[in-house]
């Protein structure tokens, strides 16, 4: 889970790092209450992606007034497919430099690893590539975290050795994230030094294990909601079910990640796109082909559904039931092409025929036919 | 011969009396695998499926003298069943539990330097099989035929889709690994090339790749830098957009990291056909 900005400030509060004073407001009016309070604010769009300055997310207001007509324009816009929910008034800061604190996972080396640099405020990936040395790294011990002599190295290394007491101590803070929060990535940027020469969190980003979900209940309950991505993923959250919705016509089903993406692969080599990524799992069980189903077909753009269910042990037969059953309660109207392999696949192909449904029988046939089936408008 | 397992490895599951590990011990066992324990705390003593079941991994090894391990326990214990079963003395440990906190596989593999004798598989991985020996995991024997084709992948249900497709050719298979789909895991695709490499059993591989990280890249130049097996790559999710996990924890492009295209050019350079579709899989490696 990506936090919203406002939220992995509140998160970085708990830590103990110092954040700019500032406050959430969801209409226009809330806004401008907020400014009267702060004085002049950024008002800033919390959406789950970077990038929301460049697409007019972040306005200056120095009264009440600018930061109302500010959140006019900012609540509701639409960044990147997510709709903005609220803004967070923030107190504008007196900056004196801007540095770059994070961590994220690497993944060759299997390790968290802690990023400081000089150069902040920029995007991180491009300093890493134009003046790589100017970022300074450690790989902390997973079981005790990074111990005070190494940090003091990072920050000599970082050419921030004035910093090194303060730095060291707002490190070990953020580190907390980790065993605390199950954070993956954290990222201070920039991370302020004020002209009175306070280090604040400037911007936040923190991203939270999914996986840690079961540790975190509260983080769930207390964020979850806020975040308006799109609808159908959230549904499809709400059903239990992995999907991600895509940019195209034809809905996919597959059982098995690997399967299913490379399903996406044959339906675009077959000249068609894909409106999904849904992995119902091994089973193929008939309650959750239906509850994937449902969710595809809440998507007026799609024509047609490609199932594509690749059974080791799971038997071809009830699978078939099972996809029949969810297309009649669900009264499917639309083109629907089935690749059913597995123990008694045959019966189960016997199955679907008898009910009007297409079996294919290998994955890359069933694409060009789902393919064919969307263009022609068949219903 | 094959690599890792065969008939002679005497295997203790961990989690034997769960619906998962009582259904996957049975098929264990159906294929030849010597199951020679099982652990569920708390049921030491009593015996399950013909297999006696101890508290603790270290028990089970005392009384059985068991190698390798697979573990079939719920996500939240199962950093901690992995390391049990390296201190224990397993040289082969094979997770199937799907859904650990990265965190927690980031302390296990840091864990697992202290244990340079074990090998982890997984974790979120079918496990490994050697057609009509034995196996570990989920991989239907059904799927399989013994041959000399190693096959390594991070996908389990692409995995029976080409091992299928390879029997149904003809195209037997020395030993299949999936080593798993999360972004922090254990033996990765380097690491299986290098033991199919020494097992003279083993002339051809297929290797099935992701998006997300570059264990492929790597994969790509070991092969590079000279290997006497011939290989086919396949990479799944060429279309999918940045910045999305796609099922598997590890499956994301982050910036341009991690693509589809980056692995089949990595692969490409080496020298290693990358195959279109898995249908193509047969035909490249004739």
């Amino acid at each position: 889970m990506k936090l919203l900005e406002y939220q992995a400030k509140e998160v970085l509060d708990s830590l103990g790092i110092a954040i700019p004073p500032g406050l959430v407001a969801r209409t226009a009016d809330e806004a401008a209450a907020a400014a009267s309070r702060l004085g002049p604010v950024a008002v800033k769009a919390q959406v789950p992606v970077g990038g929301r300055g460049k697409a007019g997310g972040i306005k200056l207001a120095g009264t009440p007034e600018e930061a109302r007509k500010a959140a006019e324009l900012i609540i509701g816009m639409d960044i990147k497919g997510f709709k903005v929910p609220l803004v967070y008034c923030e107190a504008a800061l007196e900056i004196e430099r801007e540095l770059y604190l994070g961590f994220t996972v690497d993944r060759d080396a299997r390790a968290n690893i802690l990023m400081l640099s000089a150069k902040g405020g920029m995007d991180i990936e491009q300093v890493a590539e134009e003046s790589p040395d100017s970022i300074a790294r450690l790989y902390p011990n997973p079981w005790r975290g990074p111990l005070d002599f190494e940090l003091a190295q990072l920050a000599y290394d970082a050419g921030l050795g004035e910093l090194v007491r303060p730095m060291t101590a707002l490190i070990k803070k953020l580190y907390r994230a980790i065993p605390d929060y199950d954070a993956l990535t954290a990222e201070i940027n920039p991370l302020v030094v004020t002209k009175a020469g306070d280090i604040v969190a400037g911007d936040a980003k923190l991203e939270i294990d999914d996986n840690a979900a079961w540790r975190h209940k509260d983080l769930e309950q207390r964020y979850g909601a806020v975040i308006q991505g799109d609808p159908y993923e959230v549904e499809a959250k709400k059903r239990g079910l992995t999907y991600v919705s895509l940019e195209g016509d034809i809905g996919i089903i597959g059982n098995g990640a690997g399967l299913c993406m490379s399903t996406l692969d044959l339906v675009q080599r077959a000249g068609g796109q894909a409106a999904n990524f849904c992995d119902i799992g091994g089973g193929a069980k008939a309650e959750v082909v239906e509850n994937a189903l449902a969710v595809i077909l809440m998507n007026r753009r799609v024509k047609g559904v490609l199932i594509n269910v690749f059974g080791g042990i799971t038997r071809g037969d009830e699978v078939a039931k099972g996809i029949i059953t969810a297309r009649d309660n669900l009264q499917m109207k639309l083109p629907l092409v089935v690749r059913l392999s597995g123990t008694r696949e045959e019966e189960g192909r016997e199955i679907l025929r008898r009910n009007g449904i297409e079996p294919g029988v290998s994955a890359w046939e069933a694409a060009q036919k789902i393919v064919e089936l969307t263009k022609a408008g068949v219903r | 011969m094959s690599i890792l397992v065969d008939s002679t490895t005497s295997v203790v599951v961990q989690g034997i009396t769960g619906r998962e590990g009582s259904f996957h011990t049975e098929q264990m066992q159906a294929l030849g695998t010597k199951v020679v324990a099982g652990t569920s705390p708390g049921k030491g003593g009593t015996t399950h499926l013909g297999v006696p079941v101890f508290n603790t991994v270290a028990d089970a090894v005392e009384a059985t003298g068991a190698t390798a391990s697979g573990i079939f326990v719920p996500a939240p214990f199962a950093a901690d069943a992995i390391m049990e079963a390296a201190s224990a003395g397993m040289t082969l440990i094979v997770c199937i539990s799907e859904g650990i906190p990265i965190q927690d596989m980031i302390r296990v593999k840091d864990f697992l330097h202290g244990y340079p004798l074990a090998r982890l598989i997984g974790a979120n991985c079918p496990g490994l099989i050697t057609p009509g020996q034995a196996k570990i995991g989920i991989i239907p024997q059904r799927i399989t035929t013994p041959g000399s084709i190693g096959l390594i992948s991070r996908s389990g249900t692409l995995t029976y889709e080409v091992g299928t497709a390879l029997s149904a050719a003809g195209m037997g298979q020395s030993t299949i690994v999936g080593i798993g789909g999360d972004p922090v895991l254990g033996l990765t695709f380097r690491d299986v090339l290098e033991l199919f490499e020494k097992d003279e059993a083993t002339t051809q591989v297929v290797i099935i790749g992701e998006i997300g990280g570059s264990d492929e890249e790597h994969a790509a130049e070991f092969i590079a830098r000279g290997s006497r097996l011939k290989a086919v790559a396949f990479i799944s999710g060429r279309t999918a957009p940045e910045g999305k996990r796609m099922g598997h924890a590890g499956a994301i492009v982050s910036g341009n990291r991690g693509t589809a295209k980056s692995k089949e050019e990595a692969f490409r350079k080496a020298g290693v056909p990358v195959a279109e579709t898995t249908d193509d899989i047969v035909g490249l490696l004739r």
